[in-house]
């Protein structure tokens, strides 16, 4: 497979430290060379992985691994605390507006799952928490993107907001809210078209409607398969929106999805659903601590941990 | 043919800001490539081959080290090869069939789109299948694409049975004597079995109408994707015979350097990137001007002292 885990990583080098008395500096310094390459091939950025490895090394270096029996074991166990610490505690919660309804806004680049999630949110808004949800079609630039939003709504059979193509995304957020008001929907999500957090004008059409609608929530929607970028794109959309939290979408893959920790460590915000799959019932709470061994190479990481 | 001329001259600018051929250099080289989603162990194999071409040469100077530099990477990306294969496999005197696939939202519809019009403006006659019927929305995007592309669109009602679309596609653009024949399919992540079995199957049905096709599979890949497109690459390319790839997305801040490591170790070579939603948007893939974005970034801090 193209990436191995990182406890396949670290195999050799605790084979050699296990005959050893003692650990060296340099064992650390291969060890966490291993884990180095093992976020890095999980894309995490290679800026996030720079900090994150000196703290490891300091923790390393320390006399909690270097005096143990079994090193290799404890600079995992030392990783997946970290990484899980770093990743944030589990945060599920959607806002509650003091007044009804409740915004939120769903924003990403293009294909990252934006429309898709409005329709998994308000499943699991009604289903959990017995909202009655109105669907905002604001995207009108993407071919059939309304369309799209309508088929999600008949199959929930939850009404959609729409103007059409030719009105403007702002105007549509805003006399949503007002239909929403007067048909008691007390949550209202807007799904807006995909966009390039370097495209200025659409980018300011975002911070309009946040302006206008005032959201409860601003959701990133990322898709777990980014690479290195996911740094730009969330530390952008977080400078030019403050986003509240983020949706890290098609986690049913087998991607390792190391934006997860990028994401958070450049924004601070937290991961709040996972997609996982393409259906309206498939979005669950983020688990961080899962999350972290998944980037490290799922079981046998704590497989390794056990047999410490 | 393409000149190699001007990638090298502007590798030479970019070496011009290191006076030395040093460990720094190669740090910065090394993170450049990486961020670039190249993948680390085909940027550790680059610069290692780098270091020992240095040594074995006694380079110091970086003006020295361009040449390696800028041979090294075209080599990475062409291997042995030459650079025709980047061109579409049309047939001349009988329908081409070309099937796209690829993970959920990269592009495909929208590439159709983009492609159906080059293709139409170059003279030839083309029809669309719309053989995602399965996501939301799915049938109507490619309707307002073939509207725009001013082509037909072969369509059944959605949840029916792919298969059956594609061929009826191919059967209706027999019958107009269309020229080239574009499929969609829906996306489907590839650890997905079920799925991909779908498409090996819709992928047989093309066969058994027509000998030789499909003329192209082209998967499509989205630049913002890491070091994960390349499993989608493995297994596309076991379930469909991948022949060529398009790099969409190429627009934003995304590099897309894993198309390297995927052309190195299965050679599937990229044939067209996508650089926005227009409908022109569609370009053909230019393998030197690609690597070198892949440093536009260590080009660009250029108020930076050189080191
Ligand atoms: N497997 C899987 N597919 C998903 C998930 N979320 C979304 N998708 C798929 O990803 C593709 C893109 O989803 P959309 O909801 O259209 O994405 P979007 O962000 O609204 O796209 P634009 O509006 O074009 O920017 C579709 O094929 C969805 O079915 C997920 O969690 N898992
Ligand atoms: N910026 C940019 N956006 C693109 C490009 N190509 C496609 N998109 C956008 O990406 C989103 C997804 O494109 P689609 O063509 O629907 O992708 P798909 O692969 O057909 O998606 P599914 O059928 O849902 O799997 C849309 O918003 C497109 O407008 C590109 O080259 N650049
Ligand atoms: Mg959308
Ligand atoms: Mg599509």
């Amino acid at each position: 497979m193209a990436f191995e885990g990182l406890a396949d990583r670290l195999q050799s080098t605790i084979q050699k430290i296990k005959g050893k008395g003692k650990v060296t500096e340099q064992d650390v310094k291969e060890m966490t060379r291993e884990v180095r390459l093992a976020l890095l091939e999980a894309d995490v950025n290679f800026k996030v992985v720079k900090d994150f490895i000196k703290r490891i090394k300091e923790r390393a270096i320390d006399q909690e691994v270097m005096e143990s029996l079994t090193p290799g074991q404890q600079v995992i166990k030392v990783v997946k605390e970290e990484l899980t610490t770093l990743m944030g505690g589990e945060q599920s919660k959607i806002a509650v507006a003091d007044r009804s309804p409740t915004v939120i806004m769903m924003v990403g680049l293009q294909g990252a799952g934006k429309t898709t999630t409005t329709g998994k949110l308000a499943n699991l808004l009604r289903k959990k928490f017995n909202r009655s949800p109105l669907l905002v079609a604001a995207d009108v630039y993407r071919p059939a993107a309304i369309n799209q939003l309508q088929t999600l709504g008949k199959q929930l059979d939850m009404p959609v907001f729409s103007l059409g193509t030719e009105a403007n995304p702002v105007d549509i957020a805003n006399q949503a809210i007002e239909q929403a008001k007067n048909n008691h929907n007390d949550y209202v999500i807007i799904d807006t078209a995909g966009r390039l957090h370097v495209d200025n004008d659409l980018m300011a059409e975002l911070q309009q409607i946040k302006a206008d609608v005032k959201p409860d929530e601003i959701f990133l929607v990322v898709d777990a398969m980014t690479g290195q970028d996911a740094v730009n794109v969330a530390e952008s959309f977080n400078e030019q929106l403050d986003i509240t939290g983020v949706v890290l979408t098609k986690l049913d893959g087998d991607t390792r999805g190391g934006a997860a920790l990028s994401i958070k460590a450049v924004t601070d915000k937290p991961i709040k659903f996972a997609g996982m799959g393409e259906k309206l019932d498939e979005l669950e709470a983020f688990h961080p601590e899962r999350m972290a061994s998944r980037i490290l190479g799922m079981g046998d990481v704590l497989s390794l941990i056990e047999k410490a | 043919t393409k000149t190699r001329s001007s990638f090298s001259s502007k590798i030479n600018d970019l070496v011009a800001k290191y006076r030395k051929v040093d460990e720094d250099f190669f740090e910065d080289l090394e993170e450049i490539l990486i961020s670039a989603d190249v993948g680390v162990s085909t940027v550790m194999d680059l610069i290692d081959e780098l270091k020992l071409e240095v040594k074995r040469q006694n380079i110091k100077e970086t003006t020295q080290v361009k040449e390696v530099i800028s041979e090294k990477l075209v080599e990475i990306y062409y291997g042995d090869d030459d650079e025709a294969v980047e061109e579409l496999n049309l047939q001349k005197d009988q329908l081409s069939v070309i099937l796209f696939v690829g993970v959920n939202g990269v592009g495909k519809t929208t590439t159709i789109g983009k492609l159906a019009y080059k293709l139409k403006e170059e003279g030839k006659k083309v029809v669309l299948a719309a053989g995602d019927t399965f996501r939301a929305g799915a049938i109507e995007q490619l309707e307002v694409w073939g509207e725009r592309a001013g082509v037909d669109v072969i369509k059944h009602s959605a949840g029916s049975d792919p298969a059956a679309v594609i061929f009826d596609g191919i059967k209706a653009a027999q019958s107009r004597k269309a020229d080239v024949l574009l499929c969609d399919t829906a996306g489907r992540l590839q650890n997905k079995v079920n799925l991909m079995n779908e498409l090996t199957k819709v992928k047989r049905v093309i066969e058994k109408e027509i000998p030789g096709a499909p003329h192209e599979v082209l998967l499509v890949l989205d630049a913002t994707t890491g070091q994960n497109a390349m499993s989608q690459a493995k297994t596309f390319s076991a379930a469909t015979d991948v022949s060529g790839i398009v790099l969409t997305k190429l627009d934003g801040t995304a590099k897309g350097g894993i198309v390297l490591a995927i052309r190195n170790e299965l050679e599937i070579p990229v044939k067209f990137v996508g650089l926005g939603e227009k409908i022109t948007d569609l370009q053909s893939f230019d393998a030197q001007a690609f690597v070198f974005g892949l440093f536009a970034d260590m080009l660009e801090d250029d108020d930076q002292p050189a080191k």
